[in-house]
């Protein structure tokens, strides 16, 4: 018997999803729940499990524990009718060299059962996105990577999905490109109310985008909330020590300090959570000294979703040079 | 078309909130059918064709090329030596089903595996069948195109059909079906593998089934292993099926053996290149 979904139930829901390659465990008891119209970001650095878990969502891998159901549709018992009602742009750009941009769309739109009408109105609709002008008459292995990146976002879109996943969708474009793509992935969320789970190692990405992230390592869910709630789990303020000599002496030379809440300690950095930031940096400077650590540098900030991950897992998302680069 | 209106007008789309999502009149995907499917993906191997000549080109060429050779060296022989035989017509079966043997898109989808193109039509709620399906009516298409050019040339060098036009296009179907049989097994293994040199490698097939038979001089001419080899050879009797169109007439036992050997062959390569296909969508 066919089952037709409700309206209220998720967008996408998990309990349990579990997927092992061999011994390897890649995604181990994923719960998810998705609310319709929103935007979800899977966010972990590489390996964690995000694509793994898109794959199987979108009937590319069975699982091999749990259950899933996108669109209201089963993934294991239903996969044609989640097919019907996806988008799926992955990370890697999944296009046909030999054919021309036009053609693949028109290609996808058939399969999709829409009428060459349907289609041209889609490809009218589409264009912006594309962006690229008379070069969608032109073959797609002559594209560039950034072109290929939106017009495989553009194939994903072509029969208007309910669910749309994005994997990784911005990796390897240049600023502008991907300012577009998150553009339009607001404009489909707001305007058609579509669903969106994408999944990033970009912080910027999860925290511009995403009304919802969870935070993924080793293939688990580590944390779920919106950005603010995230960062709110950390502190205010943040200063972040670098420092020289023994750690625990400096963690303990912070015992106390006006404004200090919570000191977390990774090698010779230290991430002190404030509550006012203007008021502590001060003091947490003259008790360092007092203590006779060697200081190398003392930075305040708002937190990160990299804070958020360093204190979940113990490692950050980014290595410190992106992170820089990132929020520069 | 299909459009589906407002839900819940009141309910704010892209909130998040759990409630109703407004979806305009918008263009909404449905099953595109069988028959669209195999259309959409045969359309698409049919297009690239012209875009990858290199895959067909060479075939008629190698074709002509024993075609001519052949006769050259064997006509003489042959008619002296057998009373009213005529090599020329006998020899045009050959040259269409070296021709025609190993044509396909099988390279083409083990591209599209490579490079994830194959993935995303599994995104797409196509029929997985019919990704393989559309490709060999495109194949089927393409072969019996292929066989024009080279009965052109029989044409020019005086042969004629006991059977008419009614035989030439039956003679063109038998020579595309075969193509479509061998091309199974190129499926099978690009589907098995996803690597374009294993792809190759079928061709390895190409020699035993087109050259232990009777290629060059009638079944009677041959001897020792080579005959028993041809007896089991399914090519002999798919050659003796189309000369007998040419030669002969609507010779329904030869015709018969040779859908026959054609089925039998069908079935094998068929066989293995479906199940390559299942093992390929299996969710692993």
């Amino acid at each position: 018997m066919q089952n037709h979904p409700s309206s209220h139930q998720p967008a996408i829901s998990a309990r349990g999803l579990r997927r092992t390659f061999g011994d390897l465990t890649a995604v181990d008891a994923l719960d998810l729940e998705i609310r319709r119209g929103e935007i979800y970001g899977l966010l972990g650095p590489n390996g964690a499990g995000k694509s793994t878990t898109v794959k199987m969502l979108c009937t590319l891998l069975a699982p091999t524990g749990g259950q899933a159901t996108v669109a209201g549709y089963d993934i294991a018992t239903q996969p044609q009718q989640v097919r019907l009602n996806i988008g799926v742009a992955l990370q890697e750009v999944a296009l046909d060299p030999k054919q021309t941009g036009l053609e693949l769309l028109r290609l996808q739109g058939r399969l999709y059962g829409l009428s060459k009408r349907e289609v041209d109105q889609r490809l009218a609709e589409l264009r912006s996105l594309v962006d690229i002008g008379d070069a969608l008459e032109r073959r797609i292995g002559t594209y560039s990577g950034g072109m290929q990146r939106r017009l495989d976002l553009a194939a994903a879109l072509v029969h208007n999905p309910e669910v749309l996943f994005l994997d990784e969708p911005t990796t390897g474009l240049d600023p502008l490109s991907r300012a577009r793509v998150w553009d339009e992935v607001r404009r489909l969320n707001e305007q058609l109310g579509m669903t969106i789970l994408l999944t990033t190692q970009y912080l910027e990405e999860a925290d511009e985008l995403a009304d919802r992230v969870g935070i993924v390592d080793a293939g688990r869910l580590v944390a779920e909330g919106t950005p603010t709630e995230l960062k709110r789990r950390i502190g205010t303020d943040l200063v972040i020590v670098r420092i020289g000599g023994d750690p625990e002496a400096a963690k303990r030379a912070l015992d106390g300090v006006y404004g200090v809440e919570a000191v977390e300690g990774h090698g010779h950095e230290l991430t002190v959570s404030v509550a006012e930031g203007s008021a502590s940096v001060g003091p947490i400077a003259i008790a360092l000294h007092d203590a006779e650590v060697t200081v190398h540098d003392l930075t305040l900030r708002t937190p990160t979703l990299d804070d958020v991950f360093l204190e979940l897992t113990g490692a950050h998302l980014t290595n410190n040079e992106e992170l820089e680069e990132e929020y520069a | 078309m299909t459009a589906e209106t407002t839900i819940d007008s009141s309910a704010r789309p892209g909130a998040g909130n759990g409630a109703p999502t407004r979806i305009d009149p918008v263009v909404r995907a449905r099953p595109a059918g069988a028959l669209r499917d195999i259309a959409t993906i045969a359309g698409r191997s049919l297009r690239a064709v012209p875009r990858d000549l290199e895959a067909v080109i060479p075939p008629v060429l190698i074709a002509f090329f024993f075609f001519v050779v052949n006769i050259g060296t064997l006509e003489n022989l042959t008619q002296g030596s057998i009373q009213g035989f005529d090599y020329k017509s006998f020899e045009m079966a050959t040259a269409v089903l070296l021709g025609v043997t190993g044509v396909s898109r099988a390279q083409a989808l083990v591209v599209d595996v490579q490079n994830g193109y194959f993935n995303r039509l599994l995104l797409t709620p196509v029929r997985r069948s019919a990704i393989l399906v559309g490709h060999m009516v495109a194949d089927v298409a393409v072969s019996s195109v292929l066989c024009i050019p080279i009965l052109g040339l029989a044409f020019a060098l005086g042969i004629d059909f006991q059977t008419g036009v009614l035989g030439v296009l039956a003679f063109i179907l038998i020579a595309a079906l075969w193509s479509l049989t061998f091309a199974g097994f190129g499926y099978a293994i690009a589907l098995k593998t996803g690597n374009p040199a294993a792809v190759n490698s079928s061709f390895l097939l190409f020699f035993p089934f087109l050259f232990l038979t009777s290629s060059y001089v009638p079944r009677d001419q041959l001897s020792g292993w080579l005959d028993t080899v041809a007896g089991w050879n399914p090519v002999t009797y798919l050659l003796e099926g189309l000369r007998s169109l040419a030669l002969v007439g609507w010779e329904w036992s030869d015709l018969g053996k040779a859908a026959l050997a054609l089925l039998i062959v069908f079935c094998i390569s068929f066989g293995l290149c479906f199940a390559a296909l299942r093992a390929r969508i299996r969710q692993r």
